[in-house]
């Protein structure tokens, strides 16, 4: 695992549950570190940059997978 | 009060209690105006008379002329003939076969523009900002090739903002395109004119302001063209065939002349409550996101979101309590998309929660409503931050 990117597979869970470890991850990492949330959940793919913009963290962008998307964050801060 | 729960109906968007007016007369026209009013006799020529005076108090209510009005089964139809009817005359008319839209118009305008893409139409849907508020610049830069129909809502069902529809309709005319409403949240529950709206087309529904279910009407401005959808006889000036749905027109009538006479009065008493509960919501919930637009809005409408929560356990929770809301959240029910409104916004989807007020919310709906949320949430977090540390705790055993 390295320190500056971190994984987390969402794959099959639905809303909230994606955001909702996302928010646990992030508070937990350093700045900088790169949070990459696999999900193929629809309403995932609007609220993760929602949530971005609601807890000034950088939405670095979405990218279409075989099964859903991968979305990355980059912590700015800790909430 | 053992197994009593004293119920709340918050959810006028979806349809409103009926109107005492409405359903009185409908229920009396039920009986005496049972004739169809396209025969030559006596109980027909009352019937007749019937529908007449109910096309002229419709008009009137939104300043329109009778011979404009074309009674509908109701909003779903209105637009369905508005979109396919108004753009099928306007390519005859030799206007380009294209019909631009707004993403945050009803299924019922959207699937029919969509089902004219079959029939060599171009599409175009024109985008909103956070507030939820089509982008003119995207409508004019949209109707640059021209256009034969475009259609923007008067207000959202969804969030409540209002649209700019009188600046969309001067673009619109001056790009040589028909141009429609959909005025289903708004005609009977705020002052709707034809005139102001600078429009060609305008759909409405009964329900929506308390009148019976089932029937509608779509404005056609003197000298526009619809080609019909619903074919057979003359009836309705060529326009929609089907022996007229009288005891529902009438009642749609009554309730919308009632609610003329009433309305003044309502809207201050819905903004303020709405205010209310926005104010309590932001209080007492913290990560909770509110939409539409601040200031153009429904009065009675408040659209909300609560961040790490499931929007449809949040209404069960709420009818267990006895409150009616409605949510645009799709969670639980894994095969259908979030709102298309909440996506079209940038809005947060989850945990959504639609409350609207009308003429029989009183300010203790609201503070019931306020008491019983904010518990639910709580719980609904807790729950949610225990199934995330579960979740991460079986990927590291995995690992």
């Amino acid at each position: 695992m390295r320190p500056d990117r971190i994984t987390l597979d969402c794959l099959g869970e639905v809303c909230p549950m994606p955001v909702v470890r996302l928010s646990k991850v992030v508070a937990g990492a350093a700045p900088g570190t790169i949070v990459e949330v696999l999900s193929d959940d629809e309403g995932a793919k609007v609220d993760i940059p929602v949530w971005c913009r609601m807890k000034g963290q950088e939405f670095v962008g979405e990218e279409g997978r075989p099964r859903g998307w991968s979305f990355l964050v980059r912590v700015a801060k800790t909430p | 009060m053992l197994g009593c729960v004293k119920e709340i109906y918050l959810d006028y968007a979806s349809t409103a209690l009926p109107h005492p007016a409405g359903v009185q007369a409908a229920a009396e026209a039920a009986t005496a105006l049972f004739a169809d009013p396209s025969r030559l006799y006596g109980p027909a020529r009352r019937a007749r008379i019937a529908l007449d005076a109910a096309r002229t108090a419709v008009a009137e209510a939104i300043g329109a002329r009778p011979e404009e009005i074309v009674f509908t089964s109701g909003g779903t139809e209105s637009c369905n003939l508005a979109i396919a009817g108004g753009a099928r005359a306007a390519r005859a008319a030799r206007k380009p076969p294209r019909v631009v839209v707004s993403a945050v118009e009803h299924t019922a305008v959207l699937e029919a523009a969509r089902a004219l893409e079959a029939d060599g139409f171009e599409v175009i849907v024109v985008p909103v900002d956070n507030a939820g508020t089509v982008d003119l610049g995207a409508l004019r830069s949209a109707l640059e090739r021209g256009a034969g129909l475009v259609s923007l809502q008067q207000a959202n069902n969804e969030i409540g903002t209002v649209q700019p529809v009188a600046e969309a309709a001067r673009l619109a005319r001056a790009a040589g395109a028909l141009v429609h409403t959909d005025a289903c949240m708004t005609v009977g529950n705020i002052p709707v004119s034809v005139t102001a709206l600078g429009v060609d087309l305008l759909s409405a529904s009964a329900h929506k302001f308390g009148g019976p279910r089932g029937v509608g009407f779509l404005w056609v401005r003197r000298g526009v063209r619809v080609r019909p959808v619903l074919l057979g006889d003359d009836r309705e000036r060529h326009r929609r065939a089907g022996i007229e749905n009288l005891p529902a027109i009438v009642g749609m009538a009554a309730a919308l002349t009632a609610r003329a006479g009433e309305i003044d009065g309502e809207i201050p008493r819905l903004h303020a409550m709405a205010e209310e509960l926005r104010a309590g919501l932001v209080k007492a919930i913290p990560d909770l996101q509110i939409h539409g637009h601040p200031s153009e809005r429904l009065p009675g409408l408040v659209s909300f979101s609560v961040l790490y929560v499931d929007g449809e356990s949040l209404l069960l929770g709420l009818d267990a309590k006895g409150i009616a809301v409605h949510s645009g959240s799709s969670c639980t029910s894994s095969t259908s998309e979030p709102s298309h409104v909440l996506a079209a916004a940038g809005a947060l989807t989850q945990g959504s929660i639609r409350v609207s007020l009308g003429r029989e919310s009183t300010p203790e709906d609201v503070a019931e409503f306020l008491d019983a949320l904010p518990p639910l949430v709580e719980r609904q977090r807790r729950v949610a931050r225990l199934d995330a540390e579960a979740l991460a705790r079986a990927e590291k055993e995995v690992r």
